[in-house]
């Protein structure tokens, strides 16, 4: 039943004027799978995953949430109710985190529960509380950003995404701004969601993280899927020669 | 130095000081309002509606204020039609004159604030806003409004000082602010220097209570200010 899924993409087209960043791609996830997409930089797979919550928008193909078509009009716009709604239940968590500057970490694990889920102002900090225990920086919920480790921005802007209780997580580079000793700290937290078996699409450079928490990998080169399949298949026996060599050279990493 | 002139100035030059603040005070706020409106046009995306914005805005600075002031003072009354309109009462007072001048003038810059301040805003914060579902005006009011304020405050302030000084251009239309004060009774005495000199520490005076403010207001909407005073208060 393809109906039920909460994400299937045919065949997505994007281009920057002649220069074509996706140039065709499909995926399906299940509830409760975990994606991980790899591949050089340049390849797509950041502008993939901005497609799906309609960040970026594309010129062809189309993404389903649940069976839902999101509707992108002629000039390239998504509808504004849709994709509101349908964002509010697609988590995201950016490569440079995005913490409002303006709001502590409390406020802003509570902002979008208020102002968009309508949930009130008691309740929506009881559960961005209880979220920032999750993630270990309840000590520090009434602090800026800036005052923050990159490590702990990162657990904080996963706790926002949490507070929607979405459906889909969608993670674009999680670790890749954070200086290697914070990496552990966030894929931790990850980790443990992969474990409840959240539906997670992770954009990542961590290679053993997805090899280790992925139900399904795919290696993306110049805008086309190389390689997918079970992680087993992707890291260690890929078809793809260009692959085998990609995850070769960033393993150790 | 004839410190008995000096002192003997000070009732009339407050009551400069009067009509200077109200100048300052009501072009500042009409001037704020205009400008909310320029900067909506020249943020809409519409060539149509940007052009005239950027029109106005590029005219109204890339011209003297003395000169804007002086059109619509002798200007205005050129046309016979304004002379026979309902405005005219108002718009033959130099007090009226001066107001229209500083406050088209003062929209101009302050558009620029504006406009600067919320295309400052840096896009991953209104990814992030999209991203849990905000609805367009929802991410302006909750996001964009708020970090914009905190942004351009500092160059707004400065905008407002630059207008209390810039005010005493209102003297050249015979209006009696705290410049106009001044220039008559330094002729009237013969001591320019006691009085206008004066007259410049009230300028000074007035500046230094205003940054006071204004630096205040600067501290109210940037919580993280307070909250980074009170742990190293704490500390």
């Amino acid at each position: 039943m393809s109906d039920t899924l909460p994400l299937t993409v045919h065949d997505l087209h994007k281009s920057y004027g002649s220069n074509e960043v996706l140039r065709g791609i499909s995926m399906q996830a299940s509830r409760g799978d975990v994606i991980s997409i790899i591949g050089a930089s340049g390849s797509g797979k950041s502008t993939f995953l901005r497609c799906l919550n309609v960040l970026e928008t594309y010129q062809k193909g189309e993404v389903r949430f649940f069976g839902e078509r999101i509707e992108i009009s002629k000039r390239g716009k998504p509808a504004g109710r849709q994709i509101d709604r349908i964002r509010s239940r697609m988590g995201m968590v950016f490569q440079s985190f995005n913490l409002w500057s303006h709001l502590t970490i409390l406020q802003n694990v509570v902002l979008g529960q208020v102002s968009v889920l309508g949930r009130g102002k008691a309740e929506a900090r009881e559960k961005a509380e209880a979220l920032l225990e999750r993630v270990g920086i309840y000590e520090r919920r009434d602090y800026y950003p800036i005052q923050l480790s990159g490590g702990q921005q990162q657990r904080a802007a996963i706790a926002r995404a949490l507070a929607m209780d979405p459906d889909v997580l969608l993670f674009d580079e999680p670790t890749s701004a954070l200086d290697p000793e914070l990496v552990g700290e966030v894929l931790r937290v990850m980790r443990s969601l992969a474990e409840e078996r959240r539906t997670m699409i992770i954009v990542t450079h961590e290679m053993r993280f997805a090899r280790e928490v992925s139900t399904k990998a795919m290696y993306f080169h110049r805008g086309l899927v190389e390689e997918e399949g079970p992680p087993a298949q992707v890291f260690d026996a890929p078809n793809s020669e260009r692959c085998r060599l990609f995850v070769r050279q960033n393993f150790d990493h | 130095m004839n410190f008995q002139v000096m002192i003997e100035s000070i009732p009339a030059l407050l009551g400069g000081v009067v009509l200077t603040l109200q100048l300052v005070a009501v072009a500042s706020l009409v001037g704020f309002v205009l400008a909310l409106g320029v900067t909506g046009l020249r943020l809409s995306g519409k060539p149509w509606l940007v052009a005239p914005a950027y029109a106005y805005v590029f005219f109204l600075r890339g011209t003297p204020l003395l000169i804007q002031i002086y059109l619509v003072y002798y200007g205005l009354s050129q046309f016979p039609e304004l002379r026979k309109s309902v405005l005219w009462p108002f718009l033959r007072e130099p007090w009226w004159c001066a107001l229209i001048a500083f406050s088209l003038n003062t929209s101009a810059y302050v558009s620029e604030v504006m406009r600067g301040a919320i295309t400052a805003v840096p896009r991953g914060q209104i990814e992030a806003a999209k991203a849990v579902g905000m609805s367009a005006v929802m991410r302006l009011r909750k996001v964009v409004f708020p970090q914009a304020v905190q942004i351009g405050l500092p160059a707004y302030s400065n905008e407002i000082i630059l207008m209390v000084k810039a005010s005493s251009l209102a003297s050249t239309v015979t209006l009696l602010d705290l410049t106009g004060v001044a220039r008559s009774l330094a002729s009237e005495t013969y001591m320019p220097v006691e009085v206008l000199g004066l007259a410049g520490i009230i300028y000074l005076i007035i500046n230094f209570i205003l940054t006071r403010i204004l630096r205040g207001i600067e501290w109210l909407v940037t919580p993280r200010l307070q909250s980074e005073a009170g742990r190293i208060a704490k500390a």
